[in-house]
């Protein structure tokens, strides 16, 4: 059976009078792994526990392979879940939970047996099939969590921030071991999570929310480089905010010295004749040169490794966040002047 | 705050995070415990003068609990002129002492049973509850107050409702039902198990509560999602995880009922002839002659029974605080 | 498992056969009656009691306030409730006073010790009121009666009584802070043991101590065991003596004591959810 897509039209959610979820409309292809990234909140969480069943909507469909699933209760619905913590049973040693949903399908002990350790090899733990919830660490517990899931080879796969839990080497570890096996598995995949690192490095497709809502639903560096919204271009990554005067045609924008193309399609609506707006630029496109008569100056340098942020300082006292490679950032010393030099890209304002 | 297992360390081990930071307050030349276990080494190394510091405590206990239960225990095996025998002890295995032990036991098997399954019956009813809703904040105080409310209050309490004179007993006879004629009295097994249930369902709560909060929902819903109805869910994890704390808690009720002196002591007639009160009765000096140390020796026993039954507590305790913690 | 195509945006009705846990929830009809009935066991015999304290056995039918009024005035009632407070009050001071050091003590310095401590304050409930009290007559026979034959030795062995709830209590407790480094930041800005004790730890072990205190207050103001078998003089024995004569009397005494007991529990209980961080997180749902 080839994987089949997931789709919400216009689910929504209230919990007593709030709207945790107002509206979403997502599709996630066959085969592909999706994102839900925004913060505390947004309803993220929400839509996949009503993806899996375990809440009802208030309105709207979820639709698997096209078909609505609202009547399917929970337990069969064959989907595979992780949770972010303490779901293993732990009255069951490794194989016994990665086997469970096997034994709910009434498959026979020594088949159960075998699959339990293929799982638990693919997931690297072959070595711990005896052990207890409690003699494992929390990245070995996700592990097994994972085999669980996928040992039942479900329609759709489900993470609930299964790594917000662990220790930053495990995370970065385990969420690519994740993406690997999604790719290789080609599960149609829904991940929940808070960390848009996390969520960039791991999707084909992230689903930026806030508040209940979509905000974009693009694929990374596109989500990256071209945000639809202000806050989507401010929750990912990091960005500068300079003032800057708008065209009257509302296709320019004058920042900083230099004239800059406006990028439209933003879904924000806003000053788009004239008039004082501010300017989005990332860090990696802005660049400081050191300057005898700069207008800037470097408050603050921090290296971190291959590139060295710089934090200036305009006269009107608007701070500048600018990426240098660390090379280059020698003589980028507190107190110094240095020219802002902005890349001619186009930019948002909001 | 939950605990998350930190970097691939195994979740038993090494106590909580406080030690770590507590070791950075110690004077440079001290060496640093490795890691979490660090606390725990630097322990063991001042042990031998920190022992005095429980002294207080140990000569506190030794005296008040230990040299009664010494005495109990020697006496027993002393007859009235102080000289070593085994007579007391083997009269205890005999009638009328013999048969006291087992409607002792029946009573407190009975009244255990019924408290324990009755108790859970109610704590699930409960627990389905908003969780800091009405029913279940009045469930959790009122077994907080009457699992202690034993002894005399609750044999009065229970003769105004089923004595003779008591409100219930004269509603049933206008509505034409008489107990007495039924064979239901107070003091008879069924009327004592009745009022025993009075503290033990609600011992039972205050010890099952913990354990039905200490299943985590996560269970439930992993289990679903994974297919299981929710009779499988009970069968496979929810009644596994619950049984050794269901059986702590018999365990104790067992205990309870079995060392429970002061409510029979104002129900019974002799009727029903119970162990805690017979050797009241010894201590107020219904005794034969030359056997005044039955009372030790009876009471031997009841630490042998009693003290059994919690040692097994305990052990329960011990494996599964791991799981429903 | 038949499954809706729907082309329509139309609003889905979560209704009965909705997933999720509308679907689960057990029939609250029966949930319901078996609260009832639980209720009507637990509460009817306490109506009972307070109507027959009230004056409902006796043949006119009106309900009086005389029994709970004469109370004050029967004799030995004062001076047996002033004895039972005294041995409550002694029993909670001598409680506190050795086992909270002790604890504290356990736990900064001896932590591989605490199952030891908690199994020795579990030994009481393996050793029975009544045992204890067979033993004490024959341990104690060459004690002063000053001791062994007043309120005293209620008060040493209550104490005992009192320790494996005490021991729970002041264990949850310390466990709870961070003790160590709390103890160490003390002593490392001058403080003496005491002083830290005093100043530091019992501060923030407020709420265990208070539990711990007002159950051995509970315990001793109704305990009738010990007492009883010893031939002391203390306010439940002297309900049962008066019960002897007028069970109104000693049901409108024991009622007494209940209700004192229920109003010393009710404290802890406000207590303990004043301190509502404690409650666990697995019970929240992320977001």
């Amino acid at each position: 059976m080839s994987a089949p897509s997931v789709e919400l039209v216009k689910l929504s959610r209230s919990f007593g009078g709030v709207a945790a979820l107002d509206g979403l409309d997502l599709t996630v292809e066959p085969g592909t792994l999706t994102c839900l990234l925004g913060p505390s909140g947004c309803g993220k969480t929400t839509a996949l526990r009503i993806i899996a069943g375990l809440e009802h909507s208030d309105g709207g469909e979820v639709r698997v392979a096209g078909q609505d699933v609202a009547r399917i209760p929970a337990n069969k619905r064959d989907m595979g879940m992780v949770f972010q913590s303490y779901s293993l049973f732990p009255n069951l040693d490794a194989r016994d939970n990665v086997a469970f949903g096997l034994r709910m399908r009434g498959w026979n002990a020594a088949k159960r047996r075998e699959r339990a350790g293929e799982l638990l090899e693919l997931v690297g733990l072959s070595a711990h099939t005896d052990k207890y919830t409690h003699q494992m660490s929390g990245g070995q517990q996700q592990r097994v969590a994972l085999a669980r899931a996928l040992a039942i080879e479900p329609r759709v796969l489900l993470l609930d921030e299964p790594l917000s839990a662990l220790d930053a080497v495990v995370r970065v570890q385990l969420r690519e071991e994740i993406r690997s096996l999604q790719t290789r598995l080609g599960i149609t995949t829904v991940f929940v999570t808070h960390d848009q690192e996390e969520a960039l490095s791991v999707s084909d497709q992230v689903a930026v929310m806030r508040a209940g809502r979509l905000e974009q639903c693009a694929a990374p560096a596109e989500v990256y480089a071209g945000p639809a919204t202000a806050f989507v271009a401010e929750f990912i990554g990091t960005m500068n905010r300079l003032p800057g005067t708008l065209s009257a045609d509302g296709q320019t924008v004058e920042v900083a010295g230099r004239r800059l193309v406006v990028r439209q399609g933003g879904t924000e609506a806003g000053p788009r004749s004239g008039g004082e707006v501010t300017v989005l630029i990332r860090p990696e496109a802005v660049r400081l040169e050191p300057a005898e008569d700069g207008t800037a100056t470097v408050r603050q340098a921090g290296f971190r490794g291959p590139i060295t942020r710089i934090t200036a300082v305009l006269p009107d006292g608007t701070e500048v966040l600018s990426d240098v490679p660390s090379a280059s950032a020698a003589e980028l010393v507190p107190g110094r002047a240095a020219a802002l030099v902005l890349d001619d890209a186009p930019v948002m304002v909001a | 705050m939950t605990a998350s297992a930190p970097a691939d360390v195994p979740a038993g081990v090494g106590e909580p995070a406080p030690a770590a930071a507590a070791s950075r307050l110690r004077p440079a030349g001290v060496r640093a415990g490795r890691g979490r276990a660090g606390s725990a080494r630097r322990t063991r190394r001042t042990r031998p003068a920190d022992l005095l510091g429980l002294a207080p405590f140990a000569a506190y206990v030794a005296v008040f609990l230990g040299a009664p239960a010494y005495a109990v225990i020697t006496a027993a095996f002393k007859d009235d002129s102080g000289n070593a025998t085994l007579a007391n002890v083997t009269t205890t295995l005999k009638d009328p002492y013999r048969h006291a032990f087992f409607v002792s036991i029946e009573l407190s098997v009975l009244s255990a049973v019924l408290g324990a399954v009755l108790g859970l019956a109610l704590a699930i009813a409960v627990s389905g509850a908003k969780r800091d809703g009405f029913v279940h904040r009045a469930v959790t105080t009122a077994s907080g107050v009457l699992a202690y409310f034993g002894g005399l209050p609750l044999a009065f309490v229970f003769l105004a409702t089923l004595g003779p004179q008591g409100l219930v007993t004269k509603w049933l006879n206008s509505a034409g039902y008489n107990l007495t004629q039924h064979g239901f009295v107070l003091w008879n097994m069924a009327g004592l198990v009745l009022v025993y249930l009075y503290f033990q369902i609600p011992l039972m709560l205050l010890v099952i509560f913990p354990a039905l909060d200490g299943l985590r929902p996560q269970w439930e819903e992993a289990a679903r999602s994974l297919g299981a109805s929710r009779w499988q869910y009970w069968l496979r994890v929810g009644g596994p995880l619950l049984a050794p704390p269901f059986l702590g808690a018999l365990l104790l009720l067992f205990a309870n009922a079995f060392a429970a002196y002061a409510t029979a002591y104002a129900l019974s007639t002799g009727s029903v002839p119970l162990v805690p009160i017979q050797i009241g009765s010894v201590m107020s000096g219904n005794v034969l002659a030359g056997q005044e140390n039955i009372g030790n020796a009876l009471g031997l026993w009841m630490i042998v029974v009693v003290g059994l039954v919690v040692v097994a507590y305990t052990l329960l305790q011990r494996r599964t605080a791991r799981w429903l913690r | 498992m038949t499954a809706l195509i729907s082309d329509s945006p139309a609003v889905q009705s979560p209704a009965t056969a909705g997933p999720g846990r509308t679907q689960r929830r057990r029939p609250r009809a029966g949930r319901a009656v078996l609260l009832l009935l639980f209720a009507a066991y637990f509460f009817i015999p306490l109506y009972a009691a307070v109507d027959f304290t009230l004056g409902g056995s006796r043949r006119n039918m009106g309900h009086t306030l005389s029994v709970w009024t004469g109370l004050v005035h029967q004799e030995g009632f004062t001076t047996n409730l002033m004895t039972s407070l005294k041995i409550a009050g002694g029993t909670v001071l001598l409680l506190l006073v050795l086992m909270v050091p002790t604890m504290a003590w356990l736990h900064l310095r001896l932590p591989h010790l605490r199952r030891v401590v908690e199994g020795v304050c579990l030994l009481p409930m393996a050793i029975p009121a009544v045992v204890i009290a067979n033993g004490i007559l024959g341990a104690f026979k060459s004690w002063p009666q000053a001791i062994t034959g007043s309120s005293w030795i209620l008060i040493l062995e209550y104490v005992i009584l009192a320790l494996p709830f005490t021991y729970r209590s002041l264990d949850a407790g310390l466990s709870a802070i961070p003790l160590t480094t709390m103890v160490e930041a003390a002593r490392s800005l001058g403080a003496s043991w005491p002083t830290t004790l005093w100043r530091v730890v019992v501060p923030n072990i407020r709420t265990s101590v208070a539990s711990a205190g007002i159950l051995g207050a509970a315990l001793a103001l109704g305990e009738f065991t010990i007492a009883n078998l010893l031939l002391l003089n203390t306010f439940p024995i002297w309900t049962d003596q008066a019960g002897q004569q007028d069970g109104e009397v000693a049901t409108t005494a024991s009622m007494l004591i209940l209700f004192l007991s229920w109003l010393l529990l009710m404290l802890v209980s406000q207590l303990g959810r004043g301190r509502a961080g404690k409650k666990s997180p697995k019970l929240r749902r992320n977001k």
